[in-house]
């Protein structure tokens, strides 16, 4: 098989993976009786169309970032952190805990300590499945995989015993206090006046956007990045050069974990201000979708987030307005990460051969 | 506890346990032979869809019982495809199965029954009754053991016993037939078996079909096995995890899966059947009974009780050598 161009694998395969994607899910569409060209017309006005729809958008676009970032780098050591959902409730539960705390007087004060209890938490959350895949050899997919679980019975255990307030039969906390409001995009100055006041899109978008470019850093331009990105490529001659495996997979599932969890800080202090049970909604597993898709850079997830962004907000409206129910969403999903996962080496080796008969020709 | 309630737990347990046991041989079969198969919640929630609906719209369980091995089946060639042919990373590929057949459930059940995704209820011949066992109501009466063959052993749908038949036929397969020692070969040192000139696409590919075909009973069972009465969006419900978990907690070994399949159904029946338990000292949460399954296959993964040794071909997919 001929070495592709890198504009091909970097670009190419990617948007073919998309466009087979859309396709599927074009087909089912139209199975459910519904015209695919209207229902994309209906995606793009609702979720680009308005300020209402692209608040909504960037909402789920700055979820997605971290959660891509955060399966992004586990990849990028080789490690599939599959936790990422797990991990995520957890740091909603660091931000639970120190937004009820303490009578925040201002944001800009709330906004530091939430982060740092969101990443501790999730980072947590993700070192024990990393000491035990680093010490004791346990699959670490298969941890994370299991901690969502018990994350999950932790998460609702907490809540309904601990953290509920009295009389209050919800499973949830209490309303965080008023000066743990972080402002919308619709408070800010300057670019306000394009955001609707009812969305949930918040100040957390421009942590998320310093988080891609951070890990940008991270992974291209620092020594540890460097050691990251050895292990993931071949764990032997990264031990040959002096890397510390253990180190560098505690490292990574930290800075995994503590990302994953950062999203708590949008969705739970940023938009329901308060801890529900069912408060990361899936966004940990499109983490691994956004990932897949931005081919683990991080512009390629910040790319890849705002497309799983516009799908989520822009696949509501299809349930909203059409008889196309909620669920095409999982299944576009499902079809991405089939294609730019699982099927990645069919596109790849279409596009070679594709390349070869080109060259054919040329000669 | 007396024992018609011990009994209860027990037969809840059962139930509870037999989809669990089904989609762990299958995963068995699976990963013994070299293939991850993270996939199984997704292949059996698709069975259960097209089960509970062909069911329905049929009026045969039979027929539901085919459908629904159909559905599970073309999830697991779309993994065989990826995994064996591609070589794409087979845990990927069984995470965008369970997201395929969690959406794709909903839309074409949608379509077809405007039920905003279940499935019409179903009785009668369209699902799978309860069989009474020779003599169980005869034998009702003796202290003990009548109690015990009357509620705990007789009384299931045929898809259970079905459940138990398929332990032993899957030790003597694996254990004492060619076709398992190849299959087991393939799945420890495929080279040796392509060596041996058995093909390792052709036995990977029987071993995911394996898997596809009891997933589609495990979720037949879920939807069509008395007292359900249909699908319901979601039913499976994590359970094809749990099911992952007891094949770790299992070893990969048929007996142990067994063992593993019914004390995490029991598990499951004791936290929905006590919630909070109060043992004196201190009250177990019924969170903490849910979580159970998943603490102890984490604990046994990390060696700290007995050694959990997965087939050391596993995951990787077979380059031949040229």
């Amino acid at each position: 098989m001929h070495k592709l161009p890198p504009w091909a694998d970097v670009v190419l395969i990617p948007l073919m993976s998309i466009v087979a994607a859309f396709g599927i899910s074009a087909l089912v569409i139209v199975y459910i009786g519904e015209n695919p060209w209207e229902a994309l017309k209906i995606m793009v006005d609702g979720a680009l169309g308005s300020a209402y729809g692209w608040g909504y958008t960037l909402y789920y676009a700055t979820n997605f970032m971290f959660t891509g970032l955060a399966v992004s780098i586990a990849f990028r050591a080789s490690l599939f952190n599959i936790g990422g959902e797990g991990q995520a409730m957890l740091g909603g539960l660091g931000v639970a805990v120190v937004a009820l705390a303490v009578p925040w007087p201002h944001w800009s004060l709330a906004l530091p300590a939430a982060m740092l209890g969101a990443v501790v938490f999730g980072a947590a959350w993700a070192a024990i499945p990393a000491w035990l895949q680093a010490r004791r050899g346990s699959h670490i997919v298969i941890t994370t995989m299991m901690f969502n679980f018990i994350g999950a019975a932790v998460l609702n255990y907490v809540l309904v015993n601990i953290l509920r307030p009295k009389g209050s039969m919800d499973p949830a906390t209490a309303r965080f206090p008023k000066g743990a409001h972080l402002p919308t995009l619709y408070d800010l100055p300057l670019i306000g006046g394009y955001f609707d006041k009812n969305t949930p899109a918040n100040i957390t978008l421009f942590v998320a956007l310093a988080a891609c470019v951070a890990v940008w850093y991270l992974l291209f331009r620092s020594r540890l990045g460097y050691a990251i990105r050895a292990f993931g490529k071949s764990e032997s001659a990264a031990v040959y050069a002096g890397i510390s495996p253990f180190r560098i997979t505690m490292y990574v599932m930290l800075l995994s974990g503590g990302l994953s969890g950062m999203m708590a800080i949008n969705n739970v202090m940023g938009e329901a201000e308060r801890l529900v049970l069912n408060a990361v909604e899936g966004a940990g597993f499109i983490g691994i979708a956004v990932a897949l898709m931005g081919r683990n850079h991080p512009f390629g997830v910040f790319l890849a987030a705002l497309l799983f962004g516009f799908l989520y907000q822009g696949g509501a409206e299809l349930g909203l307005w059409t008889t196309i129910p909620i669920e095409l969403r999982t299944v576009v999903q499902a079809l991405v990460i089939l294609f730019t996962g699982a099927l990645d080496n069919m596109m790849r080796m279409a596009v070679a051969w594709a390349f070869g008969l080109a060259r054919r020709r040329a000669v | 506890m007396d024992l018609s309630t011990l009994l209860q737990v027990l037969d809840s347990g059962v139930r509870l346990g037999v989809p669990l046991l089904l989609a762990c041989l299958a995963g068995l079969y699976s990963e013994r032979s070299g293939v991850f198969d993270i996939g199984l919640e997704g292949k059996m929630l698709m069975a259960a869809f097209f089960a509970g609906a062909v069911a329905s719209i049929t009026g045969s369980a039979w027929l539901g019982l085919i459908a629904g091995i159909g559905g599970s089946l073309s999830l697991a060639i779309i993994h065989g495809i990826a995994s064996i042919t591609f070589r794409g990373n087979q845990l990927i590929s069984g995470v965008a199965i369970n997201f395929l057949a969690s959406g794709l459930t909903v839309l074409i059940g949608q379509r077809w029954f405007h039920l905003g995704g279940r499935t019409p209820p179903i009785k009668g011949a369209a699902r799978f009754e309860a069989i009474t066992l020779p003599g169980a109501d005869a034998l009702a009466g003796v202290p003990v053991f009548g109690p015990i063959y009357h509620d705990l052993i007789s009384g299931h749908t045929i898809l259970v016993y079905v459940a138990f038949a398929c332990v032993p036929l899957t030790w003597w397969l694996l254990f004492r037939t060619r076709f398992g020692l190849r299959l087991r070969a393939v799945g420890e040192n495929p080279e040796s078996v392509d060596t041996a000139g058995v093909s390792v696409l052709r036995l990977r590919y029987t071993a995911v079909a394996m898997a596809g075909l009891l997933c589609g009973i495990a979720g037949a069972y879920l939807a069509t096995s008395a007292p359900s009465a249909g699908f319901g969006k979601e039913m499976t419900a994590g359970k094809g995890f749990i099911a992952l978990a007891a094949l770790i907690f299992a070893n990969w070994r048929p007996w142990r899966a067994l063992g593993a399949t019914m004390l995490f159904g029991l598990l499951e029946a004791v936290a929905i059947r006590f919630q909070n338990i109060d043992v004196g000292l201190f009250v177990v949460p019924v969170q903490f009974m849910q979580a159970l399954p998943y603490i102890l296959t984490v604990v046994i993964l990390a060696g700290f009780i007995g050694k959990a040794t997965p087939p050391r071909a596993g995951g990787e997919a077979y380059v031949k050598e040229r």
